[in-house]
Parts: structure tokens; sequence; C-alpha cells
């Protein structure tokens, strides 16, 4: 348990020391909720009373999902630094490595999102403080697997060109996927099948019921616990050919 | 008793990277890997450290299989060729994440981390951030971290590569000193002058094989006690052999190499045996004339 404290307390010191990184990495999301909630306040969707109080919680879920698989990928640099060397080396468990990992960015992730809700509630946004905290139920199983996923990538990928594969061809086609920006029932069936088998889609259904709602689902909790734990096994077997 | 035993490992890449490797390191001494790049010195290292998986051979370290990865991790201590510090954490930082990583409790922490800063002599700079220190520096905290948790044997992989001469010396102080309390030094290197006049005993290896093992003074012995060097306009060695105290003949290029008994005695036989002599070199011996016995090669 010590060095599953150790390494995340490694990642929350590298998080205060480049606080620029955690302030930037907030930048893309904020600049899709300002641009398309007041660019599109004015356009009526089928189903959606308010747009800004659509788009919001599918936006924080945006930065955790790009923050964790980020996380994830950067134990290349760490590799690239030499720095995994030391932890590959001593007496620690695949699975204490990973864990260590995921917790750390989990909770880098749970303050991203929060900055995002709270900077949303100028342009319109509105939540209890009780949706708030079931919304973070699925921001911590989001990061948990989008990390692990960020750990199997880094393991097929051998260098930082393979970064930009990742993100082209894994997490937009995801994010786009999950309703984050509009009702997955917008899109034709044959492409909506993907959406059903996208963790982000039950993570982003299950933060807006919370944050909208205020209501805890079960079944999207479930799913998305499922999820969370098939990644971190996987990621831990993934971790030996790091 | 024996800190490491090594029974033929072996390692394929594309090549034979470790042929066939034994050799049995002496508990409290400092052994040293002798080779040019590329001799499969860091591919040994890997598989006694338990991060490389031999394809077959069997090995001990600090009394436990490497097949027991966590037993062996645990009582041993590395420093890579390459750095492996956290460059945005300070150089406490970097030992007290080492020192959790290993399970020490607070007060060894407390008590291990301060002194093996000081006994690299970067106690003022604990509190400054690895990315500004020198690579020097950088060196010698990761010997200070290695050690942190007291292993039994350290491994160390060309500990001074790229040094200036003054940190060299440094790093060698502290590697004596660390022999001194008992710890086992298993170290690699390509420089013959740290294998001389720091290890105790020297494996010389190349293209994957040890190719000869022994105590410093006992391979020089070998070459008998000194060497002359005569380079000549045209090499004719055939008369040389025959002269009394020659023991060996090496000829390179123009350059004659002799080992020899005693070099005042043959020098003026030299002198009037070979006939265009331009320049001559005496020496005593050392690893690199081993090296270049053994192989027939010269050391890089």
């Amino acid at each position: 348990m010590i060095q599953v404290y150790v390494l995340w307390l490694r990642e929350m010191k590298r998080l205060v020391r480049s606080k620029s990184r955690f302030f930037s990495s907030l930048f893309m999301p904020l600049m899709f909720l300002l641009f398309l909630s007041s660019g599109f306040s004015g356009v009526k969707f089928q189903g959606i009373e308010n747009y800004t109080e659509y788009l919001t919680p599918g936006i924080a879920a945006m930065a955790v999902v790009f923050s964790s698989t980020f996380a994830g990928l950067s134990v290349l640099w760490d590799r690239e630094f030499g720095f995994l060397k030391e932890i590959s080396v001593a007496p620690v468990s695949n699975t204490a490595v990973v864990c260590g990992r995921i917790a750390g960015s989990a909770t880098t992730s749970t303050l991203q999102a929060m900055a995002i809700v709270i900077l949303s509630i100028p342009i319109g946004f509105s939540t209890t403080l009780y949706g708030v905290l079931t919304s973070f139920f699925f921001v911590v199983l989001m990061a948990v697997t989008f990390t692990g996923m960020g750990l199997v990538f880094a393991s097929v990928i051998k260098d930082f060109h393979g970064f930009g594969m990742v993100m082209n061809f894994v997490i937009f086609p995801l994010f786009f996927l999950s309703g984050a920006m509009f009702p997955i029932s917008k899109l034709p069936s044959f492409i909506r099948i993907f959406a059903y088998a996208n963790p982000m889609f039950y993570g982003v259904s299950g933060m807006r019921l919370a944050l909208i709602s205020n209501c805890l689902s079960p079944a999207y909790l479930l799913i998305s616990l499922f999820f969370s734990v098939i990644t971190v096994l996987v990621a831990a077997r993934a971790f030996e050919r790091i | 008793m024996h800190a490491i035993v090594a029974e033929c490992l072996e390692k394929n890449f594309d090549v034979k990277a470790v042929d066939c490797v034994s050799f049995k390191v002496k508990k409290g001494s400092i052994f040293a890997l002798l080779g040019p790049n590329g001799a499969g010195k860091t591919t040994l290292t890997g598989i006694l450290t338990t991060l490389i998986k031999p394809d077959s051979g069997y090995a001990e370290v600090a009394g436990f299989s490497i097949g027991e990865k966590m037993e062996v991790r645990k009582r041993i201590g590395v420093v890579f060729q390459e750095p492996a510090l956290d460059t945005k954490l300070t150089a406490k930082e970097n030992l007290e994440f080492h020192a959790m990583l290993y399970g020490m409790k607070r007060k060894e922490r407390e008590e291990r981390i301060p002194s093996a800063l000081k006994l690299v002599g970067l106690e003022k700079w604990e509190n400054v951030l690895v990315e500004k220190f020198s690579g020097g520096m950088k060196r010698k905290l990761e010997i200070a971290r290695a050690f942190v948790h007291e292993p039994e044997v350290l491994f160390l992989d060309e500990p001074t590569l790229g040094l200036d001469v003054q940190t060299r010396r440094n790093i060698w102080d502290y590697i004596t000193s660390l022999r001194d309390r008992g710890v086992t030094i298993f170290m690699t290197t390509h420089y013959i002058d740290e294998a001389e006049n720091l290890c105790d005993t020297v494996a010389i290896m190349d293209r994957g094989r040890i190719v000869k093992i022994g105590k410093v003074d006992e391979l020089k012995k070998e070459l008998g006690e000194g060497t002359v060097y005569i380079e000549l306009e045209k090499a004719d060695v055939s008369k040389l052999k025959s002269l009394e105290g020659v023991i060996d003949v090496i000829l390179s290029g123009n350059v004659v190499q002799i080992n020899c008994t005693n070099v005042e005695l043959l020098l003026p036989k030299l002198f009037k045996l070979l006939d265009g002599i331009k320049s001559v070199k005496v020496k005593n011996p050392d690893l690199e004339d081993v090296f270049l016995k053994l192989t027939g090669r010269r050391f890089e």
C-alpha cells in the first residue's frame, strides 16, 4: 500500500510543480464549452432544453478522458528519461505500479472536472452539491478506465509518434461516440452500436444524470465499474512489457 | 561465501549477447566486468538484476535465484548507465521516493537519507530540483540512492562514464568505502584504469563471453614483467622468439610487442638484432595488454 501511496505522491508533487500544465490542459475543454454553448445558444435541438446544461457534463468528461489517457501514456516519458528503470528494478508488483499511476491520474482528473463544472456556472450551468459528488463516481471510474487504456497503448507503441496516433484514431472517435456534444440517438444506427461499446458513453451519461437530475444511475455505474476493472487487469499485464 | 553465482547464462538477441557466462563473486569484494562497448556487459547486468530473463543458465544473487525476482530486488541496489532520476523532484525527494518504494519505515528513512547524501557530498543540495544538477552530481545522487536501502549487492553499470577526472576519483572513493562496509560491488566498465585501480577481481568480457577472470595482479603476471613496443620500418620478427627472456611476441602493423621477463637486459640485444628501428616504448603490463593478448585486438 505504501508503494501505491508513494507513486501517487510523486504524481501530486509533479502536478503542483507544473501548475501551468494543469491549467493549460483545462484550456481546450473550456474553449469547447464557451464557443459551442454560446455559438449554439439559439439553436433548438430536439429533446434538449438547454444546450449549455447538456454540454457541460460532456466537456467535463472530455477533460477527464483526455487527461487520464495522457497520464497513462506519460509512462513513455518515464521510459525516455530513464526513470522507469528505477521503478522496474524495485521490489514492487506491476499491479501496485499501475494502481499508483491510476490513483495519481484519477486525482488530477477529478480536480479538472471540478474546475470545469465550477467555471461553467457563470455561463449558466446550475447543479447541486449532491449532483457534483455523485458525478465524481463516474469521473473516477472514467479516469481509471482511460489511464489504464493509456498504459496499455504505451506498452504497444514504441515512441512519441504513436502518441498522436492514439489521440487521433482512438480518443477523438471515442469522444464523438460518447454523446458528450450531441445525443447519440442522432447517429446512424450502425455507428450507434459502437457508442454502446464505448466506456466514455456510460461515464458521460452517468455524469449528466447526476449533475442535471441529481440521480445516480446504478446501471451506468455498474457498466463503468466493469470497464474500469477490465482495463486495470489488462494494464497490469501489459505493464510487464513496457 | 559468494554474493553472486552465475552458471552458463545465455541470452540471444539477434546475436549471442551473453554466451554461456559463468563466474562467482565473493561477498564484500569489488568485481569488475571489463570489455569494449557491445561486449554484453549491460545485458549480463540486466540478467543479474532481474530485468532481463536469460534464455538458459542459472544465477543466484544475494542467496536467491534470479527467478525469485522480489527477493533479489529487495537485496540489490542498481545504478544504470543512463540516468534514472525524476528531474522534477529534489535530491531528497528522489531518495525518499526510493526509500518508500523499498518499504523503509519513516525512522529508517530519516536516518539513512541524510547519511547517504552526506556520503556523496550532496547534503547542501538536498532541496534542489535534480534538473539543475550536473552530470556528475546526478551520478553521485544515483549512487547514494542505490545505497539508501542498504543492499547486499550493488550493481553499477559504467559508473564513471563521461565524468571528469576529479568526479571519477570521488566516485571511486565512495565505491571503496561501500565495499569497506561489507557491500559486494558488481560493476561494468570499459575503462582499464578503473578496473585496475578499484577492483579486487576482473573478468574480461568480449563478444558475449568471459575470456579471462582473475585478480588484476595475477592477470598482469601472466604477461611477464614488462613489455617493449618497437616500431620498425620493416617488421621481421622471426629471430625474436629465441632470445633469452622473451615470453611472447605479438605483431600488429609495423609495431612489434614483446613481452619479456627482464626489459633492461633485453633492450641492448634487440638493438643489435633489429635494423631500421623507428621508435621504442617500454611499458609495464596493464590490463590492456591482457586484453590484446586474449582477443588479438586492441581495446577500442
